[in-house]
């Protein structure tokens, strides 16, 4: 997918977890408030770049860091028109304002992985424009004609020549000279920073503990509130006793807010204790009947309706009436929480004519859209009044596109009239979640006498996410969510007759965006079906895809080279067994083989060999450690990964209930990058959809257990 | 008044004496390093060291620490150069960096009792801390990496 192509609504169907970005160097100033004030240096030929007369080049970065790199490789991307020295590079996190507000998605924000899709071409014309300047100003200076200059590691020189002159002692000049109107950028042959293992600029601040995340800030006299809420998930406060709260050392107020009843206190500790003993009554709420069983079987029910056509190739129905062979399967995928390691938080101080937040966010966007346009819709104020820090991430994986943890410290600093830290208990962020959505696929597919598909057929039940974003992103189009049906409404499998309807499961339940979103449970779904295929055509599951995919050659690619470096089809030790996945999404395409065993009747996974090809790539390492991430942040899911109702609560609370992969359940992981010159793919979300078909193919090779729900359990009911 | 030292430095202070330790260090010593993650001992996200072993600070009360020493992030080194942390740089371990500091003072604390840990050791040292980013490959590396330094 090109850059062009992206749009507002790709920002969500590419998903808007973990996009992939720049790195930042030791200080973030903004981001704690703390940080001391930098003076604004002579040259900012635009809205992303600074050039001090020192020298130092300040690249302002308008992505979150939220673990993906981005403030590595969107300077990365400056830095290479630039022709700067990295050594000197500096990183700033953006405020909130019009000028970030990126016209393809008409936002700021992070997500979809697109940090460096969208970016390439901002920054990289930023950088070159800069660099013209910074030529015309030396060549003015020498009296010589700018194309008798050349640049080089942060200099200006006269080709052929001895003399030289340093950006920052151009800064000055260069700042009062015109922008370029139009810049010619580097052939990619002649890169010297993009596509380089460069060094992320923020991990000093993350081993010495001073890297400021949202729970870091601190304004002068903040207090800290925690928020009783809903133990039944839709219910609302009717009323609350304060006094036992209020008696609790520390305590200084209790105050209602949308989300519940605010404990407003000196620390945390004494807010917790506060809301321990508050007394709160709650409405009866609509969804106080449910449960998961209830949803399961409502799910199912839905399964016989037609829905609304997400792919109609050919005609299923009729193929599948005279195919020489049918397969059938019904999946099914839980609801998930993000779990981020940071718990939600927000600091914010609402005073008289203008609002400051400090947000772990991943949309900071104005335009009545994002944390500035709901601070200024809550407090009445413009939103040339509202300042958003963002700070460090502590984790997003799309969570952090939510504000309501926002909204809750606007609200509390509105009522108490200070600044205040709104900080969510564990148990808070599993609950009040917006989950990854629970989903049922229903499949038929027709086979020939030998063995190749000619139709697939597909009913998805599932909730919608995006009914909730329409004024973010627009109406959904005829109807149809495309988050529901992405990764598998989508698969590039040659099958001559294919239909594939979704049916929108409506359950009340809060559900969002999670790193790679539809793909997450749909390409769980197809790439075992495809794999249960094969196995009715007595095919080997890797051969039956690559023949499938002699039309995709991306996809077929990523096979290959994860076939090639795992020895698919080579013997293994006894007693374990390799499964195959390929799902492409946010503009990559990923193959993942999982080497797996079975121990004390547990699935272990020893290996993964990823293949990705995500186009031309800017900093190789930092793709690796995004497909590390993907997979781990999949296997977790696939083996762990189950949010679950009971009369409208949410059972699970926090890492005892809600287990996460640890380092002894680790496998290697290998991560091997197809060479290619196409526009950048994302790389945030793209390897975690493979992972779990990876696996649960590897379980029925070696088990002949076919498991269709997750989290994968041997013996399951469902297997 | 509870008193005991925090990264050499004496200190004292007031807070409720069931207050747990990682509050303490962040909210009133201006120690914000140490990171909340979940509140029962659960994620690793506040380990610290207590006179040399690694502790879960949201579960240790204030009143557990009088008279003892305690050791933070903060303290792992006064310029980041303690080899894990120039191994954590060096295999660029951390991603979203939240629970970094706790997995340094689980491996501080691990390379002090075994300085040269297989990987069976590593993952039985580190299996109280969660990486919700997925470290943990480098996370190995970068502890056999500062192991080798320091032998």
């Amino acid at each position: 997918m090109s850059r062009a192509e992206l749009s507002r609504r790709d920002f969500v169907r590419a998903g808007i977890a973990a996009g992939a970005g720049l790195t930042i160097a030791i200080h973030l100033p903004g981001c704690s408030p703390r940080a001391p004030v930098v003076t604004g240096p002579p040259f900012e030929p635009n809205a992303w770049l600074k050039i001090g007369t020192d020298g130092v080049v300040t690249v302002v970065v308008d992505k979150s860091e939220m673990g993906q790199g981005v403030l590595t490789s969107l300077p990365q991307m400056i830095m290479e028109e630039l022709d700067g020295d990295w050594t000197t590079v500096r990183i700033e996190p953006a405020p909130a304002g019009p000028q970030f507000i990126n016209p393809a998605f008409g936002l700021q924000g992070t997500g979809g992985s697109t940090s460096v899709r969208l970016s390439m071409r901002p920054l990289r014309e930023a950088g070159a424009k800069a660099r013209a300047m910074l030529v015309a100003a030396a060549a003015q200076q020498w009296g010589i004609e700018p194309g008798a200059c050349s640049t080089e590691n942060g200099f200006v020189k006269e080709t052929g020549k001895r003399r030289k002159l340093g950006y920052g002692e151009l800064a000055t000049a260069a700042a009062a000279l015109p922008v370029p109107e139009s810049v010619t950028l580097k052939d990619p042959k002649d890169f010297k920073l993009i596509g380089t293992p460069a060094k992320r600029l923020d991990l000093k601040g993350k081993v010495t503990g001073t890297a400021g995340f949202g729970i870091d800030a601190h304004p002068e006299g903040v207090l800290v509130a925690v928020v009783a809420r809903a133990p039944v998930l839709g219910a609302t406060p009717t009323g609350f006793s304060a006094d036992p709260a209020l008696a609790v050392p520390g305590v200084k107020q209790v105050v209602q807010i949308g989300s519940g009843v605010a404990v407003v206190a000196t620390g945390y500790w004494a807010a917790v204790q506060g809301r321990q003993v508050l007394k709160v009554s709650w409405s009866k709420s609509p969804l106080a009947g449910l449960s998961s069983e209830g949803i399961a079987g409502r799910l199912r029910s839905l399964a016989g309706k037609p829905g609304v056509t997400a792919r109609h190739d050919g005609d299923a129905a009729a193929a599948l009436r005279t195919s020489a062979k049918r397969v059938e399967a019904t999946y099914e995928a839980p609801f998930l929480a993000h779990a981020c390691m940071e718990p939600m938080n927000c600091t914010a101080w609402v005073e008289g004519d203008k609002a400051t937040v400090w947000a772990p966010t991943q949309f900071q966007s104005g335009g009545g859209l994002g944390v500035q346009g709901i601070t200024a819709k809550l407090t009445g104020l413009p939103e040339t009044a509202v300042s958003v820090h963002t700070t460090f991430l502590g984790g997003g994986f799309g969570r952090r596109f939510e504000l309501d943890f926002v909204i809750d410290a606007v609200q509390t600093s509105q009522a108490v009239g200070g600044p205040v830290k709104v900080i969510w208990p564990r148990e808070d962020d599993i609950r009040h979640d917006f989950f990854r959505p629970v989903s049922l696929s229903k499949l038929s597919a027709g086979l020939d006498d030998d063995g190749k598909p000619v139709a697939w057929s597909q009913t998805v039940v599932t909730p919608s996410i995006m009914s909730r974003f329409t004024s973010v992103f627009g109406p959904l189009p005829k109807g149809l969510d495309g988050t529901a049906v992405e990764g598998t409404a989508d698969i590039a499998y040659a099958i001559p007759n294919i239909h594939c309807g979704w049916v929108d499961a409506d359950l009340g339940v809060p559900v969002g965006f999670w790193r790679s979103v539809g793909h997450s449970q749909n390409g769980f779904m197809a790439e075992c079906f495809i794999d249960e295929m094969a196995h009715a055509a007595g095919a080997d599951p890797y051969k039956y895809r690559r023949d499938l995919l002699a039309n995709a050659p991306r996809h077929r690619g990523a096979l290959e080279l994860a076939a090639t470096m795992s020895a698919w089809g080579t013997p293994l030790q006894a007693g374990r067994a390799r499964g195959i996945a390929v799902v492409s999404s946010f503009g990559s395409y990923v193959a993942e083989v999982a080497e797996v065993s079975v121990e004390n009747g547990r699935i272990r996974v020893h290996r993964v060999v990823c293949a990705v090809d995500c186009g031309m790539v800017v900093n190789p390492d930092i793709v690796a450690a995004q497909m590390e991430s993907a997979i781990v942040f999949g296997l977790t899911a696939a083996l762990h990964g189950r949010i679950t109702l009971d009369k409208g609560a949410v059972v699970q609370g926090n890492f005892d209930s809600y287990p996460m992969l640890r380092i002894n359940e680790m496998p290697v992981v290998e991560v091997h990058i197809v060479p290619s010159t196409e526009a950048p793919g994302g790389v945030g979300e793209p390897g975690t959809p493979p992972i779990a078909p990876a696996v649960a193919n590897a379980v029925f090779a070696l088990t002949g257990q076919r498991i269709r729900s997750l989290p994968l359990v041997l013996g399951s009911p469902a297997a | 008044m509870t008193t005991f030292t925090v990264n050499g430095k004496p200190v004292e202070s007031s807070s409720a004496p069931d207050t747990p330790l990682l509050w303490v260090l962040r909210e009133d010593l201006g120690l914000p390093g140490t990171k909340f993650g979940c509140g029962i001992g659960q994620c690793g996200a506040c380990t610290v060291h207590l006179d040399g072993a690694a502790v879960r600070s949201c579960q240790l009360p204030l009143a557990a620490v009088e008279g003892k020493g305690v050791v933070t992030i903060e303290g792992l080194s006064t310029d980041g150069s303690h080899p894990l942390q120039l191994a954590w740089i060096e295999e660029q371990v951390p991603q979203c960096g939240y629970c970094q500091s706790g997995q340094l003072m689980s491996a501080a604390a691990l390379l002090t009792a075994t300085p040269n840990p297989t990987d069976s050791e590593i993952d039985a040292a580190m299996t109280g801390n969660i990486c919700r980013c997925g470290t943990y490959q480098r996370i190995r590396k970068a502890i056999h990496r500062a192991a080798g330094g320091a032998a």
